[in-house]
């Protein structure tokens, strides 16, 4: 490059056109082709995975149902102020229930408007059930409607019930998020759920802690096999490593199963220690259905996940590094955890991120040895899933669990650097 | 110079002492009837005995496999010895776990830690033997300085040239005072320039600081350059032991021979031994004289070792009873400072010979018939491998 070349600005290539410019355009083919090759994958992902993982997660603030189901009673309402022990709405809004009520009942959709309510207020749902097609069809048009819905249920004059829907009616609802973190919403402004039904943020902390007690153990106990694999002859450390990769290749669940077996009170382990004499027979322990099962069997099911980046970075360790270390005078401990522990950090971060995350969303494991103080979020979001069908909050709840692992691999990439973890 | 190089300026005298009057018994360092074997079936190392003075360069040489890594490490302690005793300083360290011998050593990728900077690094063995924080830095300065690098203290060793990580290498393993620093080949993963330099700076710090080194290479070149003796390993024994000068004009057998610089050999029978001369019956008929060097018996297969260099092919400058005998050019290459000429010799089409660029120096063509001849005295007679 010449001196004048950098005097008139970009660098410029043969034929006149800036240098970059041309470089992009060379570059294009080799670039699509390499895009062609991921599409097939890329596309799959999108349609079958993050679409609808990002449905799912949108259901957290949805909340059509309420302004869609009862449209013109929610514009009707829109007036009417709750004041605690104050009045009903009037007999306007009344009239707009009937006319949006007659259209539920018959297309039979107010039942789930009664149990989408009924996360917000108990009792909201048999007070829609009850107020059916054959209720409404006996009403006197004549009369005044608010006393006949009275007729039905007490509950409808009751002005909370009123400040529920009304508090419900925009298309979007933090409703599901302030559940998912133990706060509802109170005529006074948001509260924190009576103590008695507070369990979120409690199984938030749990799993929090208990991930990161499976991440210690697995550390501490896959270290040293890490070590031996690499420092090994290759013959045994291929049989070694077969050992290590063994689990893999059984399913989860007989494995977990089979701490079942191995942990219960008349089981293998407690049948030893009794033996041995090391536990009173009338006083075994208990190691399974609570937390301990959880942390000893998601510590075997995950183990493998911290041996294998910690012996890939091992591997590339090179043994001149302690022997040089006592060469200069360093004993054995010293040339560990000076020198050779440092080198194996990007190892073990891989391995403790690896292990946490799939630890933070660890479920069948939990679910079959948790019992009830060994349960993950994880489970209450499957629950909500599957068996209370508030999809709502088992999006809000998943929600704050991915929001949770992306914030603390945040302040893990800004503590150990990302660039520091080496998989391979 | 710096002030720790001038200290040690005395020392340089009584090395020289040390190396007069040093007997195989009060050897600095000393391998007394030492073998090795990993597997129990062979033996890596085998009988070695070997004394090295105090304040002396001494370089174990060999090919990949003849043992000599092997001695080195267990020498620093890496392995331990299967039989017999390894001495330093009169006081057996058999037993002696390698952080507690205070040998220096530099090795074959320097071995720097790379999460330390360099100042770091040269600070480690003084923080492990709990030196104050003070006399740290001034030992650190000082020996950064010693090799040039007095400025890059505060670099990571990712951050230097092969040939600066080869001096940080070098001042860590000194940085301590060892008295003894073992290297294991140093020199390997440079330039061929880069080493040949590092192999004078070797040598002058060596001779600065009156230290012992063993060093370890498979290239004779930086061995006859840098020691004061040569081990010449094979097969798990030293072949010879000796200065650079004797290996190469007077080696004891064929190996060392072959394995030190570039030597042709011609194959024959002996026909009778009178004192300094024998006469050799070549296989191709012809009979030259020769030094016998491990030969005795008339009759015996011996092996002639003559150095290229050695041959003439200008009849005058040779003495008055060297041998003539007759040669064709196979091939000539013009080298630069040396023309060197392939011939067949008696049979043997891979005779090559040196001769310097000198300007009257004929240029032979492929094809020619000449005749070359050499002094008696650099004809030797080897044992027949």
């Amino acid at each position: 490059m010449s001196s004048t070349d950098m005097d008139t600005g970009p660098v410029l290539a043969a034929d006149g056109t800036p240098l970059k410019k041309s470089l992009a355009r060379a570059l294009r083919r080799q670039k699509m082709r390499a895009l062609m090759l991921i599409a097939p994958l890329l596309l799959f992902i999108l349609i079958t995975f993050l679409i609808p993982i990002g449905q799912m997660l949108l259901r957290s603030v949805d909340n059509e149902i309420v302004s869609a189901t009862i449209p013109r009673t929610v514009q009707a309402l829109e007036d009417w102020e709750f004041v605690e022990g104050g009045a009903p709405p009037g007999e306007a809004v009344f009239e707009q229930l009937y006319e949006d009520m007659l259209i539920a009942t018959e297309q039979k959709i107010h039942t789930r408007l009664g149990s989408r309510l009924n996360y917000e207020m108990s009792g909201m749902s048999s007070l829609f059930r009850k107020t059916n097609e054959r209720r409404l069809g006996r009403f006197d048009l004549e009369e005044p409607l608010a006393p006949q819905f009275a007729d039905i249920d007490e509950d409808w004059l009751d002005p909370e019930v009123w400040f529920t829907i009304q508090s419900n009616s925009d298309t979007v609802t933090a409703g599901y998020f302030l559940a998912a973190v133990d706060l509802q919403r109170t005529p006074d402004g948001i509260e924190s759920v009576p103590d008695f039904s507070a369990i979120y943020v409690k199984l938030f902390v749990r799993t929090i802690i208990l991930s990161v007690t499976i991440t210690f153990t697995c550390l501490i106990l896959g270290y040293p096999i890490a070590w031996l694999l690499s420092n090994l002859p290759a013959k045994s450390a291929n049989l070694l490593l077969i050992l290590v990769l063994l689990p893999f290749w059984t399913s989860l669940l007989v494995r977990t199963s089979a701490w079942k077996v191995l942990l219960q009170q008349q089981g293998v382990i407690n049948d030893i220690l009794v033996w041995i004499g090391l536990v009173a027979d009338d006083n075994r322990l208990a190691l399974i259905n609570n937390a301990t099962g959880t942390v000893i069997a998601m510590t075997h099911i995950l183990l493998p996940f911290m041996i294998l980046p910690l012996y890939s970075v091992m591997k590339t360790i090179p043994p001149s590094y302690v022997r040089a270390a006592k060469s200069l005078g360093a004993t054995d401990w010293t040339a560990f955890w000076r020198v050779y522990f440092p080198q194996s950090v990007p190892g073990i971060g891989a391995g403790a991120i690896l292990v946490f995350i799939l630890a933070i969303g660890y479920y069948i494991t939990p679910e079959l040895v948790g019992g009830t103080d060994g349960t993950f979020i994880s489970n209450r979001i499957y629950y909500h899933i599957s068996s209370s069908l508030n999809w709502g909050l088992a999006a809000a709840l998943a929600t704050i669990l991915l929001a949770l692992v992306m914030v603390l691999y945040w302040i893990y990439d800004r503590m150990v650097g990302i660039d520091n973890v080496k998989l391979g | 110079m710096t002030d720790c190089a001038v200290a040690h300026m005395n020392e340089r005298d009584k090395r020289g002492r040390y190396l007069s009057d040093m007997t195989a018994n009060d050897g600095f360092v000393t391998f007394d009837r030492v073998q090795k074997s990993y597997d129990g079936e062979n033996l890596v190392v085998k009988d070695l005995n070997l004394s090295i003075g105090k304040g002396e360069f001494l370089t174990m040489l060999g090919p990949s496999g003849s043992g000599k890594t092997t001695c080195l490490m267990m020498l620093a302690g890496f392995e331990s010895a299967t039989h017999g005793e390894i001495k330093l300083d009169g006081v057996s360290i058999n037993n002696i776990p390698p952080h507690k011998r205070g040998i220096g050593m530099v090795f074959q990728n320097y071995a720097l830690f790379p999460h330390m900077t360099v100042a770091e690094n040269l600070a480690f063995p003084l923080e492990v033997r709990k030196m104050g924080k003070d006399e740290r830095e001034a030992k650190v300065k000082r020996a950064l300085d010693m090799v040039q690098m007095g400025a890059f203290g505060g670099r990571r060793p990712a951050q230097l040239s092969g040939g600066q990580q080869q001096r940080i290498a070098l001042a860590r393993a000194l940085v301590f005072d060892a008295e003894l620093v073992l290297m294991d080949e140093p020199l390997g993963a440079l330039d061929k320039q880069l080493r040949e330099h590092m192999q004078f700076e070797i040598k002058h710090l060596h001779e600065q600081l009156g230290i012992t080194v063993v060093y370890v290479t498979h290239d004779q070149g930086e061995a006859l350059t840098m020691s004061d003796r040569v081990a010449v390993f094979n097969d798990g024994r030293i072949q010879q032991l000796a200065p650079p000068e004797d290996l190469y004009e007077r080696p004891e057998n064929s190996f060392v021979a072959q394995f030190i610089g570039e030597n042709n050999t011609l194959g024959g029978r002996i026909e009778k031994i009178e004192g300094d001369v024998a006469e050799v019956r070549l296989h191709s008929g012809e009979l030259i004289s020769a030094f016998p060097v491990n030969v005795t018996q008339p009759g015996e297969e011996t092996t002639i070792s003559i150095r290229p260099e050695r041959v003439e092919i200008d009849h005058t400058r040779l003495p008055a009873d060297a041998h003539l005998i007759d040669a064709e050019v196979l091939e000539w290459i013009y080298m630069g400072d040396i023309f060197r000429t392939r011939l067949r010799v008696a049979g043997n089409d891979q005779f090559v010979i040196k001769s310097r660029n000198s300007g009257d120096q004929r240029k032979l063509k492929p094809g020619e018939k000449i005749k070359i001849g050499w002094a008696p005295m650099d004809a030797r007679a080897l044992d027949a491998s």
